[in-house]
């Protein structure tokens, strides 16, 4: 039966992708962008463009009040308990990176940090460098044959000297949710900060900073429908206190003297140089666009399409999927058969899938894998879309064979 | 400049080759063609980086001459290799140097194998071929 989106006609790219004969089936890589947000930066720049928080000019002003309501529209969507909480980056992985930064100083030789093995390099090599510059322990929490971070183990290893826990919220590579209540309150109750990569899990339904107890979420916001170039920090208010300021230059200071300088609290004294003016005020639009849609209908029109996905894999010989996704996407391998061979000839048929190793080599080499395939659902798709995939495949598969 | 015989029943084939499977199949016979490596040539020095693939490229000069051999795990990949080697046996490096392989791919209707991507091998092996005409 056909599936359609009810959102996909709000999604321009999308039908401008099929004339060209393209199937878009890579969202957890990046989204397509909704109408609202091409409006929003076309009205932008058509309207006068300005620097924010340094200007008294009128165009200066009006950025500002843009650029700080779109502040007030992540900690909506986040359910922070304050604005100044989100702090605007350049993306999820230098958010990440200012974290591993800005938190250097709470380390001393031998103390630990813990990752899982399924991290994004995102949230893997700022740690690792961080636990070499500093002869750190790095400990890499293991799975289950599911795909989930083993608790049994994971808890036994998150100890004492544990300073920070930083835990994927939803698998890039596995699709699946993390047990983050548990990490999350056995890390603070060894007196770990905690760090949750939202960089997926953000996208695929609504999660509340404050209830899920993290110090630190991070997500950016091109996976969001969003633009790129912009990634977002939420703290709780007593972890950001504890944040050293890391990039420097703008108006993040507070007094400059040629010698000595003194800087602002969050947000603004990370947010170093001209931040991506457009494109956080592009975010509040986008998130004003997704805050009007039916989140029920949101939820059951993806979790049906990845029903539908997983379905049509498990119908077809020798495909193996990578753990038990639970949303969003699925990784899978062909036996017998080289992943890059399927993507080139899922190339050839216009279905846009990614291969590879996902930014995540640690974990396919865990799994014994070079690479898989990975189909990744937006809320554009629809069950048209599984079927030309599944088509290709067979097509593909039968050439191969 | 005159095709090397291979390259120019390469392109007969590929010109004619309408459509994604039928240019899939004659990749995998071209693959099939490629002289295969020793494991011993199977070694880190002649990996070639930079593709999702496992890709060798073994290269030598004999009497100036360039001798390559080359394979990868992917099917399809080493087909292309195979038409990239039957344009290049043979050459001086002066000649290498002046080829224009892109022009090649061109020809045979792949040129979207050159996508920089990291998805696809092909392009590096050119960059290591270019790297190795320059360097001799």
């Amino acid at each position: 039966m056909f599936q359609p989106s009810p959102w996909r006609a709000d999604f321009p790219a999308i039908a401008a992708l099929q004339r060209q004969h393209q199937t878009y089936l890579d969202s957890a890589a990046t989204t397509q962008k909704p109408q609202a947000l091409l409006d929003a930066l076309s009205h932008y720049y058509g309207h006068g463009a300005a620097n924010v928080h340094r200007a008294q000019h009128l165009p200066g002003a009006l950025a500002t009040q843009a650029f700080e309501t779109s502040r007030d529209k992540v900690a909506a969507w986040l359910n922070a308990a304050d604005s100044r909480q989100i702090i605007f980056t350049h993306g999820a992985t230098s958010a990440l990176n200012l974290l591993a930064y800005g938190l250097e100083h709470r380390f001393e030789a031998g103390d630990e940090i813990a990752v899982s093995a399924l991290e994004h390099h995102a949230n893997l090599l700022p740690w690792q460098q961080l636990a070499r510059r500093r002869n750190l322990r790095l400990v890499v929490l293991p799975l289950d044959a599911d795909g989930r971070i083993d608790l049994d183990q994971a808890l036994q290893l998150i100890g004492p000297r544990t300073r920070v826990l930083a835990v994927s919220q939803l698998s890039n590579v596995l699709g699946t949710w993390q047990p983050l209540p548990a990490l999350l309150a056995h890390a603070r109750a060894q007196g770990a900060l905690t760090v949750v990569d939202g960089a997926q899990g953000v996208v695929h339904g609504r999660h509340d900073v404050q209830q899920l107890g993290c110090d630190f979420y991070v997500f950016s916001s091109h996976k969001l429908y969003g633009p790129e170039g912009v990634g977002v920090l939420y703290g709780r208010s007593q972890a950001l206190e504890r944040l050293h300021h890391w990039q420097f230059g703008g108006e993040m200071v507070q007094l400059a003297e040629y010698q000595s300088a003194s800087f602002r609290p969050a947000p603004l004294g990370f947010e170093a140089g001209t931040p991506p003016i457009a494109g956080v005020i592009g975010l509040g639009a986008t998130l004003d666009y997704l805050a009007s849609l039916d989140a029920q209908a949101l939820e059951a029109h993806e979790t049906s399409l990845h029903q539908h996905l997983l379905r049509g894999l498990r119908d077809r010989d020798g495909v193996r999927i990578l753990g038990k996704p639970q949303a969003a996407l699925a990784s899978f391998v062909i036996e017998g058969v080289h992943n890059a061979d399927i993507a080139h000839l899922l190339t050839e048929q216009g279905i846009a899938v990614r291969a590879g190793h996902h930014c995540a080599m640690p974990l396919l080499r865990d799994l014994g894998l070079e690479g898989a395939i990975r189909v990744s659902l937006g809320l554009y798709n629809d069950s048209d879309d599984l079927q030309r995939f599944f088509e290709a495949l067979d097509q593909g598969l039968e050439l191969l064979r | 400049m005159s095709l090397p015989d291979q390259a120019r029943q390469a392109l007969e084939a590929f010109e004619q080759g309408k459509g994604w499977e039928q240019r899939a199949r004659l990749l995998m016979q071209w693959g099939d063609r490629l002289e295969p490596l020793d494991e011993t040539e199977k070694t880190e020095a002649n990996r070639v980086h930079g593709c999702e693939s496992l890709v060798w490229l073994v290269a030598e000069q004999v009497e100036g001459l360039w001798r390559f051999k080359a394979s990868s795990d992917a099917r399809l990949l080493r087909g292309l290799l195979a038409l990239l080697l039957v344009r290049v046996q043979g050459l001086a490096s002066e000649e290498l140097a002046g080829l224009d392989l892109r022009e090649w791919f061109t020809q045979l209707g792949l040129e979207r194998q050159l996508s920089p991507s990291r998805s696809n091998g092909l392009h590096a092996v050119l960059q290591r071929m270019a790297e190795l005409a320059s360097n001799r």
